[in-house]
């Protein structure tokens, strides 16, 4: 579903991402470990096109079309979908207004954020003033009125009260599998997704195939994520990934 | 007082002078615009072309929700009426000044026939418009919707208007201001004297929308007495050749409140030049400022200047402005002056371009990037002011929609 080869990046003259290879097919869900700094998030955004991410050398092929240099909105409609970790206040925009423009079909936006807790905030400016659990609420809300196949989570977890974390790993879970209110069963196998995650507390709401661990630029070592997670907690990256030397 | 001949000698002095701001305009090139067009006992009389200008800029022809309608046309009172309304009084100046012997009280005592040459020039023409009446405790609950057109092209239009809501009086005006299809080259001078009396509440919410080579020069005065309240929404979208326009408002009541809001766009060819004052001369008393502009190549100038000269003033006046093409140009000008200690008195001004990463954001979202653009700007021009009518908001959606405001 998506191939990434040889990808180098760099923002504002400086080099990120230094020859990054991955390969994630449909329906498969894999987890990005790495320290602060290591290029995650920007592999995150340069795979969405974010303007302030310009790629150097290497190309990104989703469902077989070469995207690289394809303009963000295109690639938001061919499926890929974003949870900006820090997205930007939008002054004097409704996100009810955002949600509407942003679903794909008529869909009732009242009763979808009652879901999501997030009703009292349609007429509230984008993101002016949430907390932490409030901005991930609504990065999912708007995911799920834009139906994406193509998950890209930026640290879904981070900031979230104890409160809102069940809610957050619930909606990220529906996301993924189009979950039926009873029976939890993979009903579309077709979504998925590449997601950020420091705690791994993500990883008890939604299953993860493969998890790869980033670090100056370059994926270093992949593996199962539960294994690569005990693994980076038990001995921090450094450790981790001089021990296990995986070539990919 | 000044009798009627002095004032007439100081005006004919002021016909040669300039305004304070803006181009100047020759006003030999203008004729006065037709002053006896025939009237219609209601507004769907009208032709179709003229109707279409009306709704353009928020007024109903049908009449339905307004306690009133008035059409200005040229410089002819076209229509006016009033549903059954307790205290609410409408008629053309000249008849309440035929009626009220000469509305002594009012009539050129807020807007000096000498201030510039548009004043004189309407004080000399003997300009006529509407004279609007709330009597004391009446609170009238829907809008009176007002409309001044300009039919005949390379003509001036010459409006004098005269507000007065009285003692604990409530009103909303909603006023459009147009051009007809074939009156683009036209001049018109707004003269208006807004009197709002003790515990009296008016908003007056304006969309302006002109031809590419219309001038307007409005000249606004308000007096406010004590515990009134004064809501101005101002909303240009269109393109004009000149505007200049530098409401003041005295508020002279103890514990009143006045805001200004404006919304402009300026696009190439474009001179806007918009102010906003307020005088705060009695204690407790407030005023917000807030403007809201985009250059879409044009010129666009925010002024904004609070007066504070009795303690316990609170004022605060913001301008915003956005760059959106090459060949725009942006000023804006906040003012403040205090003559007591006991004032709280701010300002902000911010200008610049859009946010790359909202933009971003959004299209992330799957809007094209003119969408995204068309989504944030009307935020950006909405946002801040509170209460906005729908009319207005209307206005502001269709404008920003048929805009292109992508690169």
């Amino acid at each position: 579903m998506l191939k990434i080869e040889d990808l180098h990046e760099e923002v504002e003259g400086r080099e990120v991402l230094r020859g990054i290879n991955l390969e994630i097919g449909p329906g498969q869900t894999c987890v990005l470990f790495g320290p602060n700094g290591s290029g995650k998030s920007t592999l995150l955004a340069t795979i969405m096109g974010f303007g302030q991410f310009k790629v150097t050398q290497g190309r990104i092929f989703f469902q077989g079309t070469d995207i690289t240099n394809m303009p963000i909105d295109e690639r938001a409609r061919m499926g890929i979908g974003m949870l900006l970790q820090r997205p930007p206040n939008v002054v004097g925009l409704k996100l009810g207004d955002l949600v509407k423009a942003a679903s794909c079909e008529d869909m009732d936006v009242n009763h979808l954020a009652e879901d999501f807790r997030m009703k009292a905030f349609l007429d509230r400016d984008v993101n002016v003033g949430f907390s932490g659990g409030e901005l991930k609420r609504s990065e999912l809300l708007q995911l799920t009125a834009q139906n994406p196949r193509f998950l890209l989570l930026d640290e879904p977890e981070s900031g979230v009260d104890m409160e809102s974390i069940d809610l957050v790993g619930e909606k990220i879970h529906d996301l993924l599998y189009d979950t039926k209110q009873c029976g939890r069963e993979k009903e579309n196998e077709s979504v998925s997704a590449l997601i950020i995650t420091h705690t791994g507390e993500v990883l008890k709401y939604i299953g993860a195939d493969c998890a790869y661990i980033i670090r100056d630029g370059k994926i270093r070592c992949s593996g199962r994520p539960m294994d690569l997670l005990k693994e980076i907690k038990d001995k921090g990256y450094g450790e981790c990934i001089a021990c296990r030397m995986v070539k990919i | 007082m000044q009798n009627g001949e002095d004032l007439k000698t100081k005006a004919k002095e002021a016909l040669a002078k300039k305004g304070a701001f803006g181009k100047d305009f020759e006003l030999d090139r203008y004729d006065a615009a037709p002053r006896d067009l025939s009237p219609v006992d209601d507004l769907s009389e009208i032709s179709d072309d003229v109707q279409k200008s009306m709704v353009n800029v928020g007024i109903l022809p049908s009449g339905e929700g307004r306690s009133g309608s008035m059409l200005f046309m040229d410089n002819s009172v076209v229509h006016s009426s009033t549903r059954k309304v307790d205290g609410l009084e409408m008629m053309s100046t000249r008849q309440a000044l035929a009626k009220y012997n000469g509305l002594k009280e009012y009539s050129w005592r807020l807007v000096s026939p000498d201030k510039d040459k548009y004043t004189a020039r309407s004080f000399l023409e003997d300009a006529d418009g509407y004279f609007i009446r709330v009597k004391a405790g009446s609170k009238v609950e829907m809008p009176v919707q007002t409309c001044m057109l300009i039919g005949s092209d390379k003509k001036a239009q010459e409006v004098h208007n005269i507000i007065v809501v009285e003692e604990g009086a409530s009103l909303d005006i909603l006023t459009g201001c147009s051009t007809g299809k074939h009156a683009d080259e036209s001049l018109h001078l707004g003269m208006s004297e807004i009197y709002i009396k003790d515990g009296g509440k008016l908003t007056f919410s304006m969309i302006h929308s002109w031809g590419k080579k219309t001038g307007v020069r409005p000249r606004t005065a308000i007096q406010m007495g004590a515990n009134a309240q004064f809501v101005n929404n101002y909303v240009l979208l269109r393109p004009v050749d000149s505007i200049q326009s530098y409401p003041v408002a005295y508020v002279n009541g103890a514990n009143s409140s006045v805001k200004f809001n404006s919304i402009c766009v300026s696009h190439p060819g474009s001179e806007i030049d918009m102010g906003s004052m307020a005088v705060l001369n009695a204690p407790g008393t407030g005023a917000e400022i807030v403007s809201r502009s985009i250059t879409m190549g044009g010129k666009m100038i925010a002024r904004g200047r609070l007066v504070g000269n009795a303690p316990k003033v609170k004022a605060h006046l913001e301008c915003r402005s956005l760059i959106m093409k090459e060949q725009g140009i942006t000023l804006a000008i906040p003012e403040l002056e205090a003559s007591v200690p006991d004032v709280e008195m701010t300002h902000e001004a911010a200008v610049g371009k859009i946010a790359r990463e909202q933009v971003e954001y959004l299209m992330a979202r799957g809007l094209t990037e003119d969408d995204a653009v068309g989504m944030i700007v009307r935020g950006f021009l909405e946002g801040g002011i509170k209460g906005l009518p729908d009319a207005l908001k209307q206005e502001i959606d269709e404008a920003m929609s048929s805009a292109n405001l992508g690169n």
